[in-house]
Formats: structure tokens, C-alpha cells, sequence
């Protein structure tokens, strides 16, 4: 399959930074695929997300997406059309205080119809479950509800790509769960592809394909399946690996032959009780 | 503590005045206004009183709703009617003593005075009591439409009226949030001296501001990546319609200027 977007080669130094943030990297990311990327503070993420819809363009190599140079001012909104972005702090992404007047924005700036705004915006907000609470003021919802008016929001442009950074880092788990599952969904459901920069292994373990990024370069690219039996790498890289990886390689050190991919808590249960029973 | 503030003072209902079009209300808050001041006569007075009463009835705000807006406005009030009871010139005496002089066109324009600026007051209050502060910034940018022809900003005045009202409640959970961890950190922001307790502020205003700036920051990126490039080429989801019930209003705010025009020529 042909790759939305195509990093050739990126350089980005901040102004006034003495390190570069990425230093000659290199990726393509297929449309469909859930793309997770991981990487302690400081190593580059948060560019690199920056980069996939034109917010910082490089300053060597080039990035193309849906076949469009970022770097040419002309493709700006085409681009920013086809990848959405959903930040941090929800709080400070809602622009309207009713939450299907700030699901619309983005439609609207782009001179959508109105009848077509309205039909998108119901869509958007029945696809991340916050529909029923269309008429809400934002500030009364919880985190994860805001988050996923965000997303919403990014929703109603119809963008191909999802671009996700860090987004459940200042909520609590509960929100947390709910937007990952809404993301999730959305991969798997609609077709969206979506890149979540994040944190959390446990999170970083439900995608097809994860990256792990040090000091602006991608140092490991794989299922998360492969990624997390690299513990001692990861471990040197200021990571951990999921609590469940940790769990069944200090199984196994003692003895026990469990797989080294069962990751979510489920199968790794399910692996445990398998190998216990025989 | 913080959080009693209340703004834009909208009562949510679904009374026909509520259910106006936005940029009516606005127009008829502007002729009611006008229609104030044109008021000559004592019987113009009883017809103001009569329309705001029965607007009042039919919006379901109650009495003293109206009544508690105009607490702040009660040295102003009584301003005006001093000022007016013992300064205006005239031979008809009602009470003379020393240099003390209350004259009869006095008590007269005293009185006058006091009922246009509480009229005034409860009128525009009427507005933002049944219109939400979204609607008002809504009808005021398409009434105000017009003026993108002279290069006036209109869209982008409504749109930072919108995340202002958006970001008001932020702001008041933040400030409290800093106060209470100033308090915990031994800073006393309730007594001392005037001089006292505006330095005390200080170390929660600046927290404040830089906050506000950073995320003024992130929402400006925010609505970039949702393709915000301006009022230009915009369309909106929600699209205001006048219907029957506008053109009745604008008729009954018609026959109410009228009516005062009348009485004022008759003299009642």
C-alpha cells in the first residue's frame, strides 16, 4: 500500500536550541494503521507530531503527505484538512462554550454548508459517544469527555489521518481508557489512521506498529509485541515495558515458559492459568 | 467563593421572548432606548411601565429579578434625584428654608429622572436576561455584518468575545486553584490595610497571567490545525431565521413609540 505520509530525511532544530529535536529521520506510515510512538522527555515526539500536519516544517529533508510538500505554503490547509491534531490539555482546544457550537468550528472555517456542518458534527459526535451531551457547556464535562469533544472536533473535518499527542496525560484513568478506546475505534472502525505520541506502554501496546524515539531519531519500529522483549534496550532509553511484559519475563527468568506476547491483561492471564493448569 | 459569579445573567426558558431572533431583540432594546427618552408626559411613563410589565409577565423573569439588577446602580439612582430635587431653577416653591429650595418642577424632574434610568436599567436587563450571551454575540456580529464592507473586523470582534465568555469559568477555577495554593504557602489575602491587600494580589495575578498567556499559546495552535484562517470564506452550522413571531414584536415595539409620541403631543 502506498503511504499517506512520507518523511524523507528530517532535520529540526528549535530556534535557539543547541540539540537538533529530530536529526535525519526517516518514516512512512500506512493509511489504516494505528501507529504508536514512544520516547522519554525530550526525544523528539512532540515534533515529530508537529511535523505530520505543517505546524513546523524541516529544516532539511522534506515531508509529504497525501503527496503534498508541508514546506509549500500553498498545500497549509489541505494538509491541516487531511491530519487532524488533538493536544494535551483539552481545556485550552475548545474554542465555543457549547460543545456542538466547537465541534462545528472546523467545518466552518473550511465554508462548509450548513446543512453539511450540522450532519458532520452529529457524526463526529456519535462516532467518540458524546452525542447525547451535544447542548453541554464544555466546562462542565469530565476530562475524558473533553478530550473526546476534542477529538470530535478534529472529526468534523473528516480528516484521513488522526494525529494524537499525548493526549490522556492529564487525565485520570478512567478518561484515559475512554479515549484511547474512542481512538482505537475510530482505527479500526472508520479506517482512520491515527499516530498517538504517548506515555503510557499499556496504551503504546494496542497499536499495530510502535516507534520508539531517542534524542530525535527513531531507535526501535515494530509490533509492540517485538518492541517489548527488548526490555534491557528500552530500560536504557529511560522506558519501562508494560507491567504484564514485566510480569512474564520475571516468570520466565523463573522457570516458567510463558510467551513473550501476551499483552494486554486479559491474555496475559490467560497465559499464566494455561501454563499453571498443564 | 469564586464561583458565585454569575455572568451575562442569562435565566434559560422557552417563553416567546426567549425564542425571539437575537438580532430583534437587540433592535428593540436600541428603540426601546430611543422611546425612553422621547417619553413627555406622565401617561408615556405609565405605557413604558405598562410594556416592560407585560414583557416581564410574558418572559417569566421575575419582579425582583429585575429589581436585584439595579442594587449596584443605587448610588446613581439617588444621585440623580438629589441633584435634581434641590438644583433645578424655578420660582414654585414646595419648601424653602435657608438656602435649602425644593421647587414643584423639581420634585417633577426628579421623579422623571429616577423612572428613565430604572427603565433604562430593567430594559437591557430584560435582554441579557432572555437571550444567552452566545446568541447576543451571534445577532450582534450580524447586525453589525455591514461593517466588513469598511474592513471592520466583525467576525474576528465576535469570535474573541465567544472564547473570552468560554474562558471565563477557566480562569475563575484557576484562580482559585492558585489562591488556595497561596493560602496553603502561609500568604494572607483577606486582611490588612487597602495598600496590604493589593500587594497580596500580586503573587496571584502573575501566576494568572502567565498561565493565561501559555494557554492563549496552545488554543491559538489548537485552531490552527482546525484550518481557522480568518472570517474570510467562513460558513456557520447554525443559520438565523425571522419568523411571524419577530415581525410581531417589531409592530408591538412600532405602536409602543407611537403611543408615546402621542400621549407626548397630547400632553397626557
Amino acid at each position: 500500500m502506498n503511504p499517506f505520509i512520507r518523511i524523507e530525511n528530517i532535520s529540526y532544530t528549535y530556534p535557539d536550541a543547541g540539540q537538533p529535536a529530530l536529526d535525519g529521520l526517516s518514516l512512512e506510515i500506512i493509511p489504516g494503521s494505528f501507529v504508536a510512538v514512544l520516547g522519554a522527555n525530550g526525544s523528539g515526539k512532540s515534533t515529530l507530531a508537529k511535523h505530520l500536519n505543517a505546524i513546523l516544517t524541516p529544516d532539511a529533508g522534506r515531508v509529504l503527505v497525501d503527496g503534498m510538500d508541508t514546506a509549500d505554503e500553498q498545500n497549509l490547509l489541505p494538509i491541516r484538512r487531511r491530519v487532524g491534531m488533538v493536544f494535551q490539555n483539552p481545556d485550552n482546544q475548545i474554542v465555543a462554550n457549547v460543545v456542538e457550537d466547537d465541534v462545528a468550528f472546523a467545518p466552518e472555517n473550511l465554508g462548509v454548508e450548513p446543512a453539511q456542518i450540522r450532519r458532520r458534527v452529529d457524526e463526529a459526535l456519535r462516532q467518540v459517544g458524546m452525542y447525547e451531551y451535544r447542548l453541554h457547556a464544555p466546562h462542565l464535562l469530565s476530562g475524558g469527555q473533553k478530550q473526546r469533544v476534542a477529538i470530535a472536533g478534529v472529526l468534523a473535518m473528516e480528516p484521513q489521518v488522526l494525529v494524537l499527542d499525548e493526549p490522556t496525560a492529564m487525565l485520570d484513568p478512567r478518561g484515559r481508557r475512554e479515549v484511547i478506546a474512542a481512538a482505537e475505534t475510530l482505527c479500526r472502525q472508520r479506517g482512520i489512521t491515527v499516530v498517538l505520541i504517548t506515555h503510557h506502554m499499556e496504551e503504546a501496546a494496542r497499536a499495530d506498529r510502535l516507534l520508539v524515539m531517542d534524542r530525535g531519531r527513531i531507535v526501535m519500529d515494530g509490533a509492540p509485541r517485538d518492541v517489548f522483549t527488548r526490555g534491557q534496550a528500552l530500560r536504557a532509553l529511560g522506558l519501562d515495558v508494560p507491567e504484564t511484559t514485566a510480569l512474564i519475563q520475571r516468570l520466565n527468568a523463573a522457570g516458567m515458559a510463558l510467551p513473550a506476547d501476551a499483552l494486554s491483561p486479559e491474555d496475559c492471564a490467560a497465559a499464566i492459568e494455561e501454563a499453571l493448569c498443564h | 467563593m469564586l464561583k458565585d459569579i454569575t455572568l451575562g445573567q442569562y435565566f434559560p426558558g422557552d417563553t416567546p421572548v426567549h425564542r425571539l431572533d437575537p438580532r430583534t431583540k437587540l433592535i428593540l432594546t436600541f428603540v426601546y432606548i430611543v422611546a425612553v427618552f422621547l417619553v413627555g408626559s406622565w401617561g408615556g411613563y405609565g405605557l413604558v411601565i405598562a410594556a416592560l410589565a407585560a414583557v416581564t409577565a410574558v418572559s417569566r423573569i421575575r419582579p425582583k429579578a429585575l429589581l436585584r439588577g439595579m442594587k449596584p446602580l443605587i448610588f446613581i439612582i439617588i444621585f440623580t434625584a438629589v441633584l435634581n430635587l434641590f438644583f433645578t431653577p424655578g420660582e414654585d416653591y414646595l419648601f424653602r428654608w435657608r438656602f435649602i429650595k425644593i421647587t414643584y418642577t423639581g420634585v417633577d424632574r426628579a421623579i422623571s429622572m429616577v423612572l428613565r434610568v430604572m427603565l433604562l436599567v430593567s430594559g437591557t436587563f430584560l435582554l441579557t436576561y432572555t437571550t444567552s450571551p452566545l446568541a447576543i454575540t451571534d445577532g450582534l456580529e450580524r447586525l453589525l455584518s455591514p461593517l466588513k464592507k469598511l474592513h471592520v473586523p466583525v467576525y474576528e470582534f465576535s469570535l474573541m468575545m465567544c472564547i473570552a465568555l468560554r474562558f471565563i469559568p477557566l480562569l475563575i477555577e484557576e484562580t482559585d486553584r492558585i489562591m488556595s495554593a497561596q493560602k496553603a504557602r502561609g500568604a494572607d489575602l483577606e486582611t490588612g490595610t487597602l495598600p496590604e491587600r493589593a500587594r497580596a494580589l500580586l503573587p496571584l495575578l502573575i501566576p494568572l497571567f502567565v498561565s493565561s498567556f501559555r494557554r492563549a499559546d496552545e488554543l491559538a495552535l489548537a485552531m490552527e490545525c482546525r484550518c481557522y484562517n480568518g472570517g474570510e470564506g467562513r460558513t456557520r452550522m447554525k443559520q438565523l431565521h425571522m419568523a411571524w413571531q419577530d415581525g410581531a414584536a417589531f409592530l408591538l415595539g412600532a405602536l409602543l413609540v407611537a403611543g408615546i409620541l402621542l400621549l407626548r403631543r397630547l400632553g397626557i
